[in-house]
């Protein structure tokens, strides 16, 4: 998982317990052999700065066209995005969706609620939903996961990139977790067999 | 039917959990807000004076203007934090009433309130609080705090407090993970910490909340030495805009709380960093200036 700031720890945690083997990524030549990354919950616009920094941006955009799947958690989400309205950020820009950066205002209004979801399981998601993004409007090819009641989008997934507003990483359930090691397990049988 | 909660315990501790491997910098103007953000700060805390100022002007230290602190929440997309004094609590409804995105109930002010803190369980705002021991550290949690920082000594330059209070904290917290369950209670006793706190401390091997590095972090060096003592970020007060040239400092902190672990790093973002902040030695404050030692 990408190291640079925020949550990483909590991803480890949850990946070692369904039996994944993270490692911390904080520079280009890490990225190396790696199956699939996660960029974490933080600040955005911190991870971007880094990003830039340590030349991480082009690397990242080769890795999500080779086809390994990547999967960003709130602020992930925000620098996986092509289109922040207007906002100018560093960004990786490979997830066709325009997304709003404290779409739910300030702290004051971060909350947590139940998300039917079903491509993940049964049993509707427990989401904690911190300073938040939304998915404001998605291109072609990409797949709406999840929405809250009022039809907000807050999961999306396309091909290998998979992206959430909120944190499955901080409320336990590693359902999220398995979803994206099934993307993972997919991915690296493909490859396998077309080498 | 789905429920939905705002400003829940979650909400609260996971802010902090998405500052974690960060630096949060003391601002005192919306141009200086920008500055750090442009730096890549995590946040920012609002404030009239920084410490250094707040230590050499004297005079009693309070919440700072409303109106600076609403411009600076304007100039920023990164969460914005401003100080309370220890136990005013209406000061803290009136940040709340501004929309900060935490409280730090602060010993760099002057405290209102010689015995109690705040009852932070009362507010939909999270606070951070400082410590010096994990005693202290878990009588803020009991009290309702959703992060910490090690206090340090704030406005010095001088890293040593910090040192001191992160190596306290994590010291007990390794004498605790070793500890028999029957001798808990007797521990909670000695470092007057609520008995639940202590068991979920010795049973998970960590604080409850996140814990950063506060009051003394001058250089990119001394960020990545608290990084590797073992907090969760870096709170950089004075440290920043009373060097020569904040926005360069402002960015190698940065880049050194990230790669704490990486000595090349560490050496090419220190080179060049030009004049860092006057430091003055901790012995030579009179005991009365001290800020570490406000809280109870």
């Amino acid at each position: 998982m990408l190291a640079l700031q925020g949550d990483f720890k909590e991803h480890a945690a949850m990946l070692r317990q369904i039996g994944a083997d993270p490692v911390e990524v904080r520079r280009a030549e890490q990225l190396d052999g790696l199956d699939g990354l996660i960029i974490p919950g933080g600040e955005s616009t911190t991870i971007g700065k880094l990003m830039v920094s340590y030349e991480l941006l082009e690397p990242l955009r080769k890795l999500i066209e080779s086809g390994r799947p990547v999967w960003g958690t709130c602020a992930g989400m925000i620098v996986l995005a092509k289109d922040l309205g207007g906002l100018r950020q560093p960004l990786v820009g490979a997830l066709d969706v325009r997304v709003r950066r404290n779409a739910f205002g300030r702290q004051l209004d971060s909350f947590e609620t139940d998300i039917p979801m079903p491509e993940v399981g049964d049993e509707p998601v427990h989401a904690v939903f911190i300073r938040a993004p939304l998915v404001e409007s998605v291109g072609e090819g990409v797949e709406v996961l999840g929405t809250l009641e009022d039809g907000t989008i807050v999961a999306v997934r396309q091909g290998n990139l998979l992206a959430t507003s909120f944190h499955p990483e901080l409320t336990g359930d590693s359902r999220f977790h398995l979803y994206f090691l099934q993307m993972v397990d997919a991915e690296t049988e493909t490859a396998a067999v077309s080498s | 039917m789905v429920t939905t909660q705002k400003s829940t315990e979650l909400t609260k501790r996971g802010l902090a959990q998405q500052l974690k491997g960060g630096v949060i910098m003391d601002v005192v103007t919306a141009e200086q807000a920008r500055i750090a953000e442009d730096a890549g700060a995590v946040a920012v805390m609002a404030l009239e004076r920084v410490p250094a100022d707040i230590r050499a002007q004297g005079g009693v230290a309070r919440m700072s203007d409303p109106a600076l602190i609403e411009e600076i929440i304007n100039a920023v997309t990164i969460p914005v934090m401003a100080k309370a004094r220890i136990g005013h609590f209406v000061e803290a409804q009136i940040l709340e009433a501004l929309g900060v995105d935490y409280i730090d109930e602060s010993e760099v002010l002057t405290p209102a309130d010689e015995r109690h803190h705040v009852n932070k369980h009362e507010f939909r705002v999270p606070f951070v609080c400082g410590c010096r021991d994990l005693g202290e550290a878990l009588r803020r949690v009991g009290e309702g705090a959703s992060m910490l920082r090690t206090k340090g000594e704030a406005g010095t330059g001088n890293v040593v407090e910090a040192v001191r209070h992160a190596r306290a904290v994590y010291g007990e917290i390794r004498r605790l993970s070793c500890m028999p369950v029957d001798e808990l209670m007797a521990y909670a006793k000695d470092i007057q910490a609520p008995y639940e706190l202590v068991k979920e401390v010795a049973r998970e091997g960590r604080l409850p909340v996140v814990n950063f590095a506060a009051g003394g972090v001058a250089t990119p060096a001394d960020a990545a030495l608290m990084m590797q003592l073992g907090v969760n970020g870096v709170f950089v007060g004075s440290g920043i805009f009373k060097s020569g040239d904040p926005s360069r400092r402002a960015k190698a902190i940065v880049e050194a709380t990230t790669h704490f672990q990486d000595a090349r790093v560490l050496a090419e973002v220190s080179k060049g960093l030009g004049e860092p902040m006057v430091g003055i030695e901790i012995d030579t404050i009179p005991r009365e200036q001290l800020m570490a030692v406000r809280g109870w």
